[in-house]
């Protein structure tokens, strides 16, 4: 009570909300965990980004990891998981811890206990902002729980804390009250660039609102590519361009590519420790040294599968510059799924300026990165108006779609127009395909296989899916996740996903 | 006096056995002496004297002194050794009143030796109560379940109270390895064990796990006695960890690995737990002084103990002093008892992840680097030139290297006291009052420094290491007052004894946050802590009573009550309220038995009664409180860094866990009590655990809540026999043993009873992945820490089959719904067995003890039991022998087979000793003398493959072997 006394006191309540994205605990590093060590034993291991990465990139093409005795980690990529993996477990409380917090933040800034608590004028109005914005991030992680669960427990401000059994919503109800709540607060979010760096602005309550239309239909069976391109339409009024280097989209100061950047995670290796993050994605890769990636060394985890180097017709970098892969003493097949020589490891994570230089709050042991993780930026949005047009959607047109498929591939071949695609190569295929040279590492591959019907089925087989080394189908529940058991158990509302 | 003169004499029991160590003191006089070995004693006193004989066991005697000038003296045996008065809490018993499961040790039925922490002597003593210690470092703790323990989630602990203060639950001190190691084990002179809920209601809240009484020596009347004891031992490790030679690990690398690999061997042999262990020394040296002045009876004893650890860099000295007077006033109707103990260590700790990494490190590599200019201390270590510190990222460091560049160092210090008044009122003998006001304070601080240039604290161009600081104090309180009646009724056979009581404790902590610094004393950048310092306390109030009923000596009535407030819980859940009620029935004394010449006692004890716990918990989680974050996890807006507001999570309906016990027991003794005994069957049933139970997604602030969740049981049978098979004059034999079977069952889990959804709640962290994988489940039906492992599946020659486990479900795929619950690493069955034989001047003795169907999960063998151990990382790394036996690659899971779970049932023999009396070994003087020699933890006999089978956790990893201590001892009086 006393911390809502005050204006500051809201804004710490925010940058708890926030952080809750960035950080595992009160404590940087590990020490005072959020998610109890029954769920994730080990804290660092308990962060947002890490555990939703994982479940998108680790089930698919893109990553493995080596440490086969890493909790939860076996089973992600046979795709043979339970309603018990740690993962699976870490990322759903993670995701309710947030949304718990955000209900609670909504519930205390409501223009009732403002003007109870004798807060008025501009103090309220920033507080208004404050509460639109936990509402934009509790709409974000529900969008989270509907992708990877489907018809998680349902929570609002409107329920009180330790009194309330959640109800189970179904996953089209839950698309239904995501684009309202995203709809109703556009308002009162700030417009680009008014608002302090990394708080949510409008444009990412639109970039979220075209990712979901993209995905309505897997989400509700129906389609709504027209209200995708709309949101993209946004976005690409609202005085954005592609960051002219794709490299430095990955580099320790990130944070200056305003022009692409719509909402990131912000880390700093001295202010926000944490053994997740890009600090993650920037040791895991295995056999990259430290005076590459910028760190202290690598743990020796991440590597591509060979499906995926694939996609890239020159693998070098020396044309599509985003082929950034680390090949010395690594093999290219992914002949073993636990060895980590085998498959070509990252360096799109550089913990390094765009000079090279050290990060400016490096810390001395080399451990924590201060890469910012774009959630949402720009690139996807050409991608999406692309393939929004080209499954029907209207209120944009294919000329259009070509010209912003081409900008990305312009990017990405140093400036030059090579890589530079026509109207007839411009296809769902070849969306896919681009997404993945595009958006690698930036965890959207399984939302996406799913989109196309390639996550589960013989469609497309890359290697140790499905726990054989040439790949095959599954069955159609792995679509989603399971309930975590513990949450069966401890609210009767709930029943389990199908096939579980 | 002139007319005195020298009496001479001899004490002999009604076997004609001479009876040492009997006190002769003459009445009204302050003279007093002490038979030796052979009964005999010297005195001066003069005719008309009176001489009073006493000793423990035996009807106190008085003679008076004739002209005669030597005296021989025949002692009974106090035939039913049932007067002896025991402790209890708030007051004192006779033996032979006794209704509840009570257990005394005194001084001379301690361990015997290198004896360092208290509760060590009385390892393997107590039916119902097993001790092991936790690893074989310098004043290291032990975990010790009585009746096998109440509680799942919360703490297991039994209760100690010292000389009537109550120690806090989880007691422990920041910079001592163990809260009871303040404590000189010199200066203890019984251990009362409390097990039912009879006896130990009276401590209600507190009193589920049992509850430990320990009382140190008091001041005596009569003359000065000096005592002076010194114990000096040397210690070494009997057992090493089986890993690879140097040459068995060049040639699987020199077959298997890759060419870089190759490169990278060594041409040393280096066997890394020679260089880690040493052998350990150990000094220990007691002074006491005890007597009377100015009718002041008085106890002072001053305590040094100096003592090495096994592993390198490990050392403690403790400095203790203990000061008691017993003065009476007012004709014995007041007695104060003061007692004051203070204890300073001072403490290095080593680094025992050097333990690991010795296990571990590359066999080839030498201790020592060769290159110049020498990097990192000197030290060999694993390079990498492409980082920017110079050392390979995440490769072991030389575990030499860890233990001489950490210095973990504390000077952990406090104090216990307390004065008790007690006081028998002039007008009415039979009302006692009694006030005790006692403190417990300790201060833990320490400093960890690791230089600049050590490998372990390293950083890019210097000014690394760590210079940190920890602080923490405590400050409990007690006052406690109660009213005693007591009073006989002659005419009805009656005996009354009422007693009712206030108590208030309070427990008050302050943990100091630092910064981290460098080497060089430089604050690392945001490590600020958020807040300087928590004062965390909470207050425990209670009412008590008990009344104690008797009926012509034969049938007792026990009730007790006690009523606890606790500021742990929400006002509306703070008291609770705890009853016992125990009968007794000696039947020995019926006319039926009286005449018995083959029973010379038998009671049977049966009780009911409600205990509570609450340790474990936090003191302030009923209701939600902020905590803000520290600078190094905040979140920018902007240029600002601000720290953020966590909302913790609450259970505002929490309160006490409560365990209903049932004990019924026989006490018998035959043959004039040659052999003795008891047996007791017990029930304990637990409700309302203090659980971790996870909470509905969304509902609360953190997934997992401490709340009255569940049940469980524990049952049992404890049987002990004592027995003096031999009694003669030159010989005696005494040989004990007791017996425990204890079956713990967890009962209900879940606030909808049964669910079978909830699969339990795992614990047993397993070293050797990232982000924990877990041995034990706690699930409906079975005991806590069952094993939760895949069944591995053998091929016909009998070897595990990597990967190959059975799919229980049968569903086609192996994952998380396929491991099964398996053995259990909670013994059910332990043994103790002591045994003494006196020969003349001689004494050997020596305890066993054993435990029966308990498993151990041998962490060494499955995490480094592979060959992606050697070959599967950056770095070589020396793997465990059993991959010799396995041949398993590493890449299936391995660490969760059920391979890996082996029997560790024992028999140890913990202590042998032998002493030899020299009595009065100088001419005109008093002094004796008395030598020993002994030797602790003389063998285990075990088919448990790893290092030792005793692992407290059921996980074996990393455990700081017990050593083996040879010791030599004096103990000399005066």
């Amino acid at each position: 009570e006393t911390v809502y006394k005050t204006p500051l006191g809201y804004k710490q309540a925010l940058a708890k909300v926030y952080s809750a994205f960035a950080l595992t605990g009160n404590t940087g590093g590990t020490g005072s965990p959020d998610i109890p060590s029954q769920i994730i034993s080990d804290e660092g291991n308990s962060d947002f980004l890490r555990l939703y990465w994982n479940l998108q990139e680790l089930t698919t093409d893109e990553a493995a990891w080596t440490w086969q005795n890493d909790a939860g980690v076996k089973g992600l990529k046979e795709m043979s998981w339970s309603a018990v993996n740690p993962i699976i477990n870490g990322i759903y409380y993670r995701a309710f811890f947030q949304i718990t917090l955000c209900n609670d933040f909504i519930r205390q800034s409501s223009d009732e206990n403002l003007s109870k608590r004798g807060i008025s004028g501009a103090d309220a109005e920033n507080i208004r902002k404050y509460r639109a914005e936990a509402r934009f991030i509790r709409a974000y992680q529900y969008w989270v729980l509907m992708d990877l669960f489907g018809n998680p427990p349902f929570v609002t401000e409107n329920d009180a804390i330790g009194a309330t059994l959640p109800k189970q919503i179904q996953r089209k109800e839950l698309f239904t009250y995501i684009e309202t709540e995203l709809k109703a607060i556009e308002n009162d979010l700030l417009a680009k660039g008014q608002n302090e760096y990394p708080r949510a602005e409008k444009p990412a309550a639109w970039a979220l609102l075209a990712r979901l239309y993209l995905n309505a239909e897997v989400y509700t069976g129906t389609a709504k590519y027209t209200e995708a391109i709309t949101y993209a339409n946004k976005i690409k009024s609202a005085s954005f361009s592609l960051h002219p280097n794709y490299r430095e989209l990955t580099l320790a100061d990130n944070h200056l590519n305003t022009t692409e950047n719509i909402f990131m995670i912000a880390y700093d290796a001295t202010h926000t420790q944490n053994w997740g993050g890009t600090t993650y994605l920037t040791h895991g890769p295995a056999a990259v040294p430290g005076d590459i990636s910028g760190t202290s060394g690598n743990w020796g985890g991440l590597r591509h599968t060979n499906n995926f180097v694939d996609l890239f017709s020159d693998e070098s970098g020396n044309t599509d510059q985003r082929a950034m892969f680390y090949t010395v003493g690594q093999n290219r097949l992914m002949a073993d799924l636990y060895t980590g020589t085998d498959g070509y490891s990252s360096t799109k994570y550089r913990n390094k300026t765009r000079t090279g230089a050290k990060a400016p709050n490096a810390d001395p042991s080399g451990n924590w990165t201060d890469i910012d993780f774009p959630l949402f930026r720009l690139g996807e949005i050409n991608l999406i108006y692309a393939e929004a047009v080209l499954r029907g959607g209207t209120g944009g047109d294919l000329a259009t779609a070509l010209t912003y498929i081409n900008q990305l591939r312009t990017r990405a071949y140093g400036g030059k127009t090579t890589g530079n695609i026509t109207a007839s190569q411009l296809t769902l295929d070849f969306i896919l395909a681009e997404r993945g040279r595009e958006l690698y590492y930036e965890a959207h591959r399984r939302t996406d296989l799913i989109r196309f019907k390639k996550f589960t089925t013989s469609a497309y087989l890359w290697v140790w899916k499905g726990g054989v080394a040439n790949g095959r189908a599954v069955e159609d529940k792995y679509n989603l996740f399971p309930i975590p058991s513990n949450d069966l158990s401890s609210n009767p509302n709930l029943v389990q996903n199908q096939g579980y | 006096n002139a007319q005195d003169r020298v009496i001479t004499g001899k004490v002999v029991d009604s076997a004609e056995s001479s009876i040492p160590g009997v006190s002769i003191t003459v009445k009204n006089k302050k003279t007093a002496a002490i038979s030796d070995a052979k009964g005999e004693f010297k005195i001066k006193a003069t005719t008309g004297d009176i001489l009073v004989i006493s000793s423990i066991g035996y009807t106190k005697l008085e003679v008076p002194v004739s002209t005669a000038t030597t005296m021989n003296i025949v002692l009974a045996v106090n035939n039913t050794a049932l007067d002896e008065v025991v402790v209890v809490g708030y007051g004192t018993s006779r033996k032979k009143d006794l209704t509840g499961a009570v257990t005394t040790i005194n001084a001379k039925d301690f361990q015997t030796g290198a004896i360092t922490t208290p509760e060590q002597l009385i390892a393997g003593k107590v039916p119902g109560v097993s001790i092991i210690s936790n690893s074989g470092q310098p004043g290291a703790g032990s975990t010790i379940r009585i009746r096998g323990g109440s509680s799942l989630s919360a703490s297991n602990n039994p209760l100690f109270v010292i000389d009537g203060v109550p120690l806090e639950g989880e007691g422990g001190i920041s910079g001592a390895s163990n809260p009871l190691s303040f404590i000189n084990p010199n200066d203890i002179e019984t251990f009362t064990v409390l097990k039912d809920a009879s006896a130990a209601a009276i401590y209600g809240t507190r009193a589920s796990n049992g509850v430990i009484i320990i009382t140190t020596k008091k001041g005596k009347s009569g003359a000065m006695r000096v005592n002076f004891s010194s114990t000096n031992s040397t210690s070494s490790i009997t057992k090493q960890v089986s890993v690879l030679s140097a040459d068995e690990f060049r040639a699987i690398v020199n077959e298997k690995g890759t060419a870089v690999q190759k490169m990278m061997l060594g041409k040393a042999n280096t066997n890394w737990q020679d260089v880690i262990y040493q052998t350990a020394f150990m000094t220990d040296n007691n002074l006491s002084l005890g007597g009377e002045v100015a009718k002041l009876p008085y106890r002072i004893s001053l305590g040094f103990q100096d003592q090495t650890g096994v592993l390198k860099t490990d050392k403690l000295q403790r400095t203790s002093l203990s000061i008691a007077l017993n003065p009476t006033f007012f004709d014995n109707h007041l007695k104060v008892d003061i007692s004051l103990k203070g204890s300073m260590q001072k403490a290095r700790f080593a680094a025992l992840g050097a333990i690991g990494s010795a296990i571990s490190f590359d066999p080839t590599q030498p201790v020592y680097a060769t290159e110049n200019p020498q990097r990192f201390g000197g030290y060999y270590e694993w390079l990498d030139k492409t980082s920017a510190t110079g050392l390979m990222n995440l490769a072991g460091r030389n575990p030499l290297g860890q233990l001489e560049q950490r210095f973990d160092e504390s000077t952990p210090q406090r104090s216990i006291g307390n004065i008790q008044f007690d006081y028998k009122f002039h007008f009415l003998p039979e009302l006692r009052a009694n006030l005790n006001i006692g403190y417990d304070v300790a201060k833990g601080a320490g400093t960890v420094y690791v230089s600049d240039s050590a490998a372990i604290g390293y950083v890019a161009g210097g000014v690394g290491g760590t210079n940190n600081t920890y602080k923490q104090t405590k400050q409990n309180t007690l006052l406690e007052f109660y009213l005693n009646y007591a009073k006989e009724l002659k005419a009805i056979k009656s005996k009354f004894d009422v007693m009712a009581g206030y108590s208030f404790n309070n427990y008050q902590t302050t943990n100091y946050n630092y910064a981290s610094y460098n080497a060089a004393g430089v604050k690392y950048p945001n490590t600020d802590p958020a807040f300087p310092f928590d004062k965390p306390e909470n207050t425990l109030i209670s009412f008590f009573g008990r009344a104690n009923y008797s009926l012509n000596d034969r049938y007792f009535l026990t009730a007790t009550l006690r009523r606890d407030g606790s500021s742990r819980f929400a006002p509306a859940n703070r008291w609770g309220l705890f009853p016992s009620i125990a009968l007794a029935w000696n039947i020995k004394d019926e006319a039926f038995l009286a005449s018995s010449k083959v029973i010379s006692a038998l009671k049977l004890r049966t009780s009911y009664g409600v205990t509570g716990q609450q340790d474990g918990i936090g003191n302030y989680d009923y209701y939600s409180y902020f905590a803000l974050s520290a600078a190094n996890a905040t979140y920018p807006f902007g240029d600002t860094y601000y720290q953020g507001y966590r909302p913790g999570g609450f259970y505002s309906n929490r309160k006490w866990e409560e365990t209903a016990s049932k004990n019924i027991a026989l006490d018998y003794g035959l043959f004039d009590n040659r052999v003795k005994g008891s047996i007791d069957f017990y029930v304990k049933n637990t409700k309302d655990l203090l659980n971790n139970i996870p909470q509905p997604a969304g509902a609360n602030f953190s997934a997992f809540i401490v709340a009255n969740v569940g049940s469980m049981e524990n049952k049992g049978v404890e049987f002990n026999i004592g027995t003096q098979i031999i009694r003669t004059n030159n010989l005696t034999w005494n040989l004990d043993f007791n017996a425990t079977y204890n079956k713990n069952t967890i009962t209900n889990l879940t606030v909808i009873p049964q669910d079978k959804n909830y699969p339990g709640f795992p614990s047993g962290g397993i070293a050797g992945g990232v982000g924990g994988q877990f041995a034990f489940i706690n699930a409906v039906g079975f005991s806590r820490n069952t094993f939760n492992l895949y069944q591995q599946v053998y091929n016909e020659a009998g070897k595990p089959v990597e990967g190959v486990f059975v799919d229980q479900n049968g569903d086609g795929i192996i994952n998380q719904d396929d491991l099964y619950k398996g053995k259990s690493s909670v013994p059910k069955v332990f043994l103790g067995l002591s045994n003494s034989v006196n020969y003349k001047k001689w004494n050997l003795g020596f305890v066993m003890r054993a435990s029966f169907d308990n498993y151990v999960y041998n962490n060494n063998f499955s995490q480094s039991g592979v060959l992606n151990q050697i070959l599967g990382n950056n770095v070589l790394y020396n793997a465990s022998s059993n991959y010799l036996e396995t041949q398993f690659k590493g890449n299936s899971q391995q660490l969760l087979s059920d391979y890996y779970i082996q029997n560790a049932s024992f028999l140890r023999m913990d202590n042998a000793n032998l002493s030899y009396d020299l009595g009065k070994f100088l001419k005109n003087s008093n002094a004796n003398l008395r030598i020993n020699a002994s030797v602790q933890n003389v063998f285990v006999i075990t088919k448990y493959k790893g290092l030792d089978p005793e692992v407290a956790s059921g996980i074996d990893n990393n455990v700081y072997p017990r050593p083996r201590t040879i010791a030599l001892g004096l103990n000399l009086d005066f």
